[in-house]
């Protein structure tokens, strides 16, 4: 694999097929942790850790795994990574655990994880696999970190509360006060706003396409040509 | 046929191969990460009973201090717990237990409360829940103030018609959209100031003897 070909994974998976906003799958944690930043950013890295490891360890097996079984089989072998991610955080980032409490196990009926080792590390080597894993679960971070941010300031007038649960101690003076005396949003933090959050986060970036897309277009010569080639 | 028989257990041995592969790692890894696991439970529930029990009130160990609790009804538990015992200078001075609240709005909540030897609650926290993140999970401290509204109530001071949320008719404090959660912890509370009550003279009894660490 070449260079620019491991960009492309990177670049689909952070942009052009995020899981959050353009493939629309993994909305069950986006629903349920983004309602602040660092519940949001945590559960997403610890998803994309999830989903390097699976991407790693289903590729090289993919040929020994008979087709009308490889479902069952790629399921269980997340749910291993899954339960094996979340003994680790119970031993060793104990905070972390607390917050994102029940949240974890549910990495593994998070769609985009069968999605992506489905479509991608069943067909291709360990390598791109696990990076394209990680890079889809970095797309997905992104996006429940925004939509965590949103809820919460709205929600809540704060930034990065309980931040001190996933870092530690020392965090403890980080959060942000971002609107003073706010007296809370509830429909922020419950469920509606996270639909509502995730309706504007995909127009905004259908919007910020568009403009992309009409620079390309209003500049005269190779433009046609090579998005026709990219289709 | 017979080829489709063997295909057929082929791929069932196939699975089964991937079910033991995956049986056996996590096995190895809970085994690896159990001790890391209770270490990092019971250095929490040590932080918890620094919280809740004054520091002032004890001289003792308390962490070695224990007494094995059965399974109570008024307790909420199912399985035994352990109590931990606060002296100063060998006079009791208040007891943590361990309480369920059975009916939260998501299940089981685990809690851990610490009684002044005069009946008195020093402190209650939450010690596991699965409420409503945003919602019901007020009880938590960090998020909210609203568990300290125990610190220094008794039974003495509000009878069981107030030992409910205020929505009922009770003393204690809850937020809108949320009343399941605080009337179950209020209710559990409550309960395990009855057990206190009825226990009083064995929780405090003197240490038991030595033995290894018992769940």
């Amino acid at each position: 694999m070449s260079l620019q070909e491991y960009k492309d994974i990177l670049h689909n998976g952070l942009w052009k097929q995020n899981p959050g906003v353009v493939q629309l799958l993994g909305l069950c944690p986006l629903l349920a942790v983004s309602s602040s930043v660092v519940n949001g950013v945590s559960l997403g890295l610890a998803t994309a850790v999830v989903m390097a490891l699976s991407g790693a360890s289903i590729a090289p097996i993919r040929s020994y795994v008979p087709n009308e079984i490889r479902i069952p089989v790629f399921i269980l072998i997340i749910a291993v990574l899954v339960t094996v991610v979340q003994y680790l955080m119970n031993a060793y980032m104990y905070g972390l655990y607390v917050v994102l409490g029940i949240f974890i196990p549910l990495i593994v009926t998070n769609c985009i994880v069968l999605a992506r080792v489905e479509a991608f590390a069943s067909k291709n080597t360990a390598l791109p696999s696990a990076l394209d894993g990680f890079a889809m679960g970095l797309g997905l971070t992104a996006v429940l970190g925004i939509l965590g941010a949103f809820r919460e300031v709205l929600g809540k007038g704060t930034l990065f509360s309980g931040i001190d649960l996933a870092l530690g101690d020392m965090a403890q003076g980080w959060v942000l006060h971002v609107l003073p005396d706010y007296k809370g949003f509830l429909i922020a933090i419950l469920p509606p706003g996270a639909f509502i959050g995730l309706g504007l986060l995909i127009a905004g970036r259908n919007w910020l396409n568009l403009r992309a897309e009409q620079k390309a277009r209003s500049k005269p010569a190779p433009a046609p040509l090579a998005s026709a080639a990219q289709g | 046929m017979k080829r489709i028989a063997r295909s057929t257990l082929q791929t069932a041995i196939n699975l089964v191969f991937f079910a033991v592969l995956g049986t056996a790692i996590l096995a190895s890894v809970f085994f690896m990460t159990h001790d890391a696991i209770v270490k990092s439970e019971e250095g929490e529930k040590l932080k918890l009973i620094k919280q809740i029990v004054p520091s002032a009130l004890f001289d003792n160990d308390v962490i070695q201090d224990t007494l094995s609790i059965p399974a109570s009804e008024l307790l909420g538990t199912e399985d035994v717990t352990t109590a931990y015992r606060a002296r100063l200078k060998d006079e009791p001075s208040a007891v943590v237990l361990e309480s369920v609240a059975p009916d939260g709005y998501s299940g089981k909540i685990a809690l851990i409360l610490a009684v002044r030897a005069n009946g008195e609650l020093a402190g209650v926290r939450v010690v596991a829940h699965k409420e409503t993140p945003g919602l019901g999970d007020y009880i938590e401290l960090p998020k909210n103030p609203w568990i300290k509204g125990f610190d220094g109530k008794s039974r003495e001071v509000y009878k069981d018609a107030d030992w409910k949320v205020k929505k009922d008719g009770g003393q204690f404090d809850y937020m809108a959209g949320a009343t399941i959660t605080p009337r179950a912890i209020v209710k559990a509370v409550n309960k395990a100031l009855v057990y206190f009550g009825e226990n009083r003279e064995q929780l405090f009894a003197a240490s038991e003897p030595k033995k290894e660490n018992r769940k």
